[in-house]
């Protein structure tokens, strides 16, 4: 997540203190997110010197000092809002890499791993749930949030699910030669950036 | 006391060598209040447990005990009436009669089991309330969004003093604040002391239920415990 970004959209609807934009912060995110408050004046420093914000005195950081957003911090955050974030490569997940490794190791239960998995996303989901259900149903930022997670999690175990079927449709099947030919160029590039 | 208890049910359809076991040695149980959601892939035995469960099919082997009475060997006519009075069920496509308003659709289990027409509408109109569609209630099933249809559904699953809430896929085709809408509704059906049991593929309306069994090929292969509350989730690491 881009903290700069969010002060910046916290200074775009006013001047603000840097103690005031902590909270914003924290309450626009559900409280998800907490948010240092050495790490704020440290990114407003970083905003100031980019040209990006602005501070009415010339005094050290602290709670006196009120920032606002400059024409070219505007112009930073309309392209930062509408530039996609990079999805093109997959992530080293961990879980994709024991479920992989599952398969392959001798008397291992890839199932039992899958299952074990399983159990445990699902019961972080009902934790997400009970929030849904209580204190984000009156906080949208929170709701976002959550909804958030909820579908992150759900991919992963709808993932799981796929993983499950396949292996159990390969045991299932009578063993094929390996492809002797080589991975496409593009195939093997993937992850190579994470 | 268990409203709904599973003991060893086994259920296998055809003759030998072609045999289908859908469903092997499946014990469970259901309390008043809670909601246990039953997770499998298509063809794990979900909806086969589901029509057991709701006394619509007979297990091969094991035994299925409704508020602690046993439904084996019980008299058909018995059994319909307990079916009607002490179970509702929620299906995906939810199964409203096309001919009858919501009101109607909804009093309806009770005036099959004899309860007077005007007390019948008067319960169906207070279920609808509950349920947030009292002024839906002159509405044919074709006139209702597909939230609002659903609603109804479940407004004539609890309606009368039902114990026993069996849902099958409960969002159906709906969309996912719809959907939610829906497994909060059930939830709250709990909160006043129903037993529900939900069985889905879909893990976010799982994770409404209080506790969550896996179902895999006929076997229950897992459940979750009940995990802490979500305060835990609120302290995370600071962000970068």
């Amino acid at each position: 997540m881009s903290v700069p970004h969010v002060l910046l959209a916290l200074l775009a609807e006013g001047p603000k203190y840097g103690l005031q934009l902590r909270e914003e912060f924290e309450a626009g995110t559900g409280e998800v997110w907490p948010l240092n408050v050495g790490q704020v004046y440290r990114t407003l420093g970083r905003l100031e010197r980019d040209g990006l914000a602005e501070s009415d005195g010339t005094g050290p950081d602290g709670p006196q000092k009120r920032f606002r957003i400059t024409p070219r911090g505007e112009e930073a955050l309309a392209a930062w809002l509408r530039t996609p974030p990079d999805l093109t490569s997959p992530p080293r997940d961990e879980l994709v890499m024991k479920v992989l490794v599952a398969a392959r190791v001798p008397g291992t239960d890839a199932h039992e791993v899958i299952q074990a998995h399983r159990v445990y996303l699902v019961e972080l989901m009902q934790q997400w749930t009970r929030l849904k259900e209580g204190e984000a149903r009156n906080d949208l930022g929170l709701a976002l949030v959550v909804d958030a997670e909820l579908f992150r999690l759900d991919a992963v175990t709808r993932w799981l699910d796929v993983a499950d079927t396949r292996l159990k449709r390969a045991a299932a099947e009578p063993s094929r030669p390996a492809p002797a030919a080589a991975p496409a160029p593009q195939l093997r590039r993937l992850g190579a950036r994470r | 006391m268990s409203v709904l208890e599973l003991r060893g049910v086994a259920k296998t359809y055809g003759q030998e060598p072609a045999t289908v076991h859908a469903l092997g040695g499946v014990d469970l149980s259901v309390q008043a209040g809670e909601m246990l959601a039953v997770m499998g892939p298509s063809g794990s035995g979900k909806s086969t447990l589901l029509t057991i469960a709701g006394s619509l099919e007979d297990p091969t082997s094991g035994e299925v005990l409704i508020c602690g009475m046993a439904l084996a060997g019980m008299p058909r006519g018995r059994k319909a009436r307990l079916r009607r009075r002490v179970i509702g069920y929620v299906f995906q496509d939810f199964n409203l009669l096309p001919g009858l308003t919501a009101v109607e659709n909804v009093a309806l289990p009770l005036e099959l089991d004899g309860v007077a027409v005007p007390k019948a509408r008067a319960a169906g109109l207070a279920a609808l309330a509950r349920l947030g569609v009292a002024d839906r209630a002159g509405r044919f099933p074709d006139q209702l969004s597909g939230g609002e249809r659903q609603r109804v559904a479940i407004a004539r699953a609890v309606v009368g003093d039902r114990r026993l809430l069996l849902a099958d896929e409960p969002s159906g085709a709906l969309d996912s604040v719809n959907a939610d809408e829906v497994m909060r509704l059930l939830h709250e059906a709990c909160q006043r002391g129903v037993a529900a049991v939900v069985v889905t593929h879909d893990a976010q309306l799982a994770a409404w239920a209080d506790r969550v069994v896996f179902l895999r090929d006929g076997r229950l292969t897992g459940r979750t415990t009940r995990p802490p509350g979500p305060e835990s989730l609120l302290t995370p690491g600071e962000v970068r």
